[in-house]
């Protein structure tokens, strides 16, 4: 009796992990799963296994909510790991290898910094974000135009040495790239900033991340539950701390400083 | 002007003019490189020309929203070139436009742009070279999804040259003169400075578009509380004395025009007088667009100035992640950004496949092809794999083996030397020494390489373990460039 009851809890776990596999599947569309999601938050002995069970697997819990379902991440060397050089493999041989995976890195940063302008809007769980493939360059473009200007006030001449490129600074690299490019059969270049900002933003899609609203400004998405508790649990804080560790951050206030050239004239 | 260290201020004017000598390198390299054009002799053709009118085409169809579509570039360019070499045909010429177009948008490189080097001198004192990154065309996607051509800031130098100067003193110098000119009847360089207004229109325009769409975005990233209004009001003004200038030399020339009786004359004032008309519609139109970016500041500012009190600590994404990771060197960018992508792209499911989905997968119709090209496998990335084979660290040492500037060397003793450190060395070595027996020279001055490896046999067979044939031997030519551009 007992065994059977164990392992039919040890069934039920791993059904909400499964679940939590199947990113655009939501408790409130699925009753079987909603009682999980319930049993979850009520039944500690039932979480603790949950948690268990998944990191037997190679994943992490972050969240379990109504909202936004079972939110997994993969731990390092996890089956389920995704790696950003399998991502950024598709681009051409002749551009640094480094170079493509910082820039459709940063484009992935800032399409959460988009989705969530303020810490604001990340800490709070009803907020949706807007996001379009034209604002989320806009806005790289934006912060490169305003390192341009800092660059030019410093006293010094700091344009790229030619002979150590692995030193250029990101955001020229970025800017450089075109953000569009016409090609034979009037599709979007890959290779283009617009092109990346387009693909990362389907591929946040496909995950469950973000849902595509319509097709304006290059596709015009809103954010889901999901991806702010995988940015604000997991993501910002990693990245977060590596820059930290580099000692270049400072630290902010409530208000957020996207846009922060220039003190509020509001 | 800035002044730099004690070493600073000498450099900054020499890096001045040789970033404006490099902006003009790749119309110059055009002429160089059109003898080599396969399929046509197009050595008639003067190509500086044709990109000089080639950018003006471009900034003349700039407006507030779009720039120029590539195809329309070509046509209206067509009529140019035929003068050039009219007993062509008209489907040579457009070939040459597009050619022209294609160089000057540079395509073909991941950027799109042109890189020159150039060397300065640091506070240090010590000399180092430096990378300026230019382009001449940008390609910019418009509201309706076409991509538009637009020139830069560095091609409108280049075509007006010393347009680097204040603005507002330079359009009142050139309506003083432009007055004057007509008023002598110098129609010709009255034409001259009456595009010249033009193109300060343009840029007038183009510094105003910029700045609203970042309001657009972010009413703070613009400074509205002193720059803009500034801009604004120096905007207006030189609206204004624009109109007042430009209707009395319309009334001017218009005289003129009626009233010569040479038929050059005649043809140029009437050429003039359209000039003027375009211009007085285009600060019609910048001065709409002024006109409403105030309201566009205020209704931004209403839309995004919603603001709820603190609710936990958490991240500000722009400014702690986003832009100091923009701000880093590549190298030192990948680790955070790496991470973050790592966390933030979810899971990879491994997919299962079961026979009765294989099945259905493989009776599925074709699907059809997707907005990006990012999906379809590009037959370029069969040699990324190739040279993925040796690491970067074999290449490095390859190269520096094979760097034989003096003296020719045997393979059989590079071989030798290779296979001490690495097994897998020799083998590359090997393989870059056959390559070279039949030098690629012509790809690496069209590279802009300074040497090639040269193989030769000279009869000598070679003994080795692994590899059979000749001992070649090996030295490092370098390329004379400016000989390889004229013949």
């Amino acid at each position: 009796m007992r065994v059977s009851r164990m392992s039919t809890d040890v069934e039920s776990a791993a059904r909400l992990v499964s679940f939590g596999m199947r990113p655009k599947q939501l408790p409130s569309r699925d009753v079987v799963y909603a009682d999980l999601v319930r049993r979850y938050a009520e039944d500690s002995s039932f979480k603790q296994l949950t948690n268990s069970v998944a990191a037997g697997l190679g994943l992490m819990v972050l969240d379990v909510s109504m909202q936004a379902g079972a939110v997994l991440a993969a731990t390092d060397e996890s089956v389920f790991e995704i790696k950003m050089d399998s991502y950024a493999r598709q681009s051409k041989i002749r551009e640094r290898r480094e170079t493509e995976k910082v820039l459709h890195g940063l484009v992935h940063l800032a399409a959460a910094a988009l989705g969530y302008p303020r810490p604001d809007d990340l800490a709070n769980d009803t907020y949706i974000g807007r996001l379009s493939v034209e604002q989320v360059d806009g806005v790289v473009r934006e912060a490169c135009r305003i390192l341009d200007e800092r660059a030019a006030k410093a006293e010094r001449n700091n344009d790229p040495l030619s002979d150590a490129p692995e030193l250029e600074q990101a955001w020229r690299a970025y800017a450089r790239r075109p953000a569009a490019a016409a090609t034979k059969d009037g599709r979007l270049a890959s290779d283009t900033t617009r092109g990346m900002v387009s693909r990362a933003l389907r591929f946040l899609a496909d995950q469950g991340f973000l849902v595509q609203a319509s097709a304006e400004q290059g596709g015009t998405y809103r954010t889901t539950p999901r991806y702010q508790v995988q940015v604000r649990e997991l993501a910002a804080d990693s990245a977060f701390e590596e820059l930290l560790e580099l000692g270049v951050v400072a630290v902010g206030d409530a208000a957020g400083t996207l846009r922060p050239s220039i003190s509020d004239t509001l | 002007m800035r002044s730099g260290g004690p070493g600073g201020f000498v450099d900054e004017g020499l890096a001045r003019r040789l970033k404006a000598l490099a902006c003009t390198a790749p119309l110059h390299d055009l002429d160089a490189r059109k003898a080599k054009l396969d399929w046509a002799d197009a050595t008639v053709y003067q190509m500086a020309e044709i990109a000089l009118h080639t950018i003006d085409q471009v900034t003349i169809a700039m407006d507030f929203d779009t720039g120029a579509g590539h195809e329309d570039v070509v046509r209206r360019l067509q009529p140019f070139i035929a003068t050039q070499a009219p007993g062509r045909a008209v489907q040579e010429h457009l070939r040459v436009a597009r050619w022209v177009l294609d160089n000057l948008i540079n395509v073909g490189t991941a950027d799109r742009g042109f890189r020159r080097v150039y060397g300065s001198v640091d506070a240090t004192g010590a000399y180092r070279r430096r990378a300026f990154d230019f382009k001449l065309l940008v390609e910019v996607a418009g509201a309706d999804g076409e991509v538009y051509l637009r020139a830069s800031d560095e091609a409108i130098n280049v075509l007006v040259g010393a347009l680097d100067t204040d603005v507002e003193s330079a359009q009142i110098a050139a309506e003083v003169k432009l007055e004057n000119l007509i008023s002598r009847g110098r129609l010709a360089d009255a034409k001259l400075a009456a595009e010249q207004a033009r193109y300060r229109t343009v840029q007038y325009g183009e510094t105003l578009r910029v700045k609203l769409d970042a309001t657009r975005r972010d009413v703070r990233a613009v400074d509205w509380a002193e720059e803009m209004p500034e801009l604004l009001d120096s905007a207006l003004s030189h609206i204004e004395a624009r109109f007042r200038a430009e209707n009395a030399i319309l009334r001017n020339i218009t005289r003129a025009r009626d009233e010569a009786e040479d038929v050059d004359h005649k043809r140029r004032a009437a050429e003039l007088v359209d000039i003027v008309g375009d211009c007085i519609s285009r600060h019609t139109q910048l001065q709409s667009r002024l006109q409403a970016a105030g309201a566009i500041f205020r209704a931004e500012q209403d839309r995004q100035q919603f603001s709820g009190p603190p609710q936990r600590a958490t991240i500000d994404l722009f400014g702690q992640l986003l832009v100091p990771a923009l701000d880093l060197p590549i190298a030192d960018a990948v680790a955070p950004v790496e991470h973050f992508f790592r966390a933030a792209a979810g899971l990879d499911v491994p997919t299962v496949p079961s026979l009765s989905s294989l099945v259905s997968l493989l009776l599925r119709p074709a699907p059809e092809r997707d907005k990006l090209v990012g999906e379809v496998p590009e037959p370029e990335l069969v040699p990324s794999e190739t040279t993925d084979y040796y690491s970067d660290e074999q290449w490095r040492r390859a190269d520096e083996l094979l760097d034989l500037p003096d003296v020719p060397r045997r393979l059989s003793g590079l071989l030798a030397e290779a296979r001490e450190s690495d097994p897998q060395l020799a083998r590359l070595v090997a393989l870059r020494a056959l390559h070279s027996s039949s030098p690629a020279v012509g790809a690496a001055v069209r590279q802009g390489d300074g040497r090639a490896l040269l193989a030769v046999d000279d009869g000598t067979p070679l003994h080795d373990e692994e590899f059979g044939g000749a001992d070649l031997l090996l030295g490092t030519a370098s390329i004379d460039r400016d000989e390889e551009g004229v013949a």
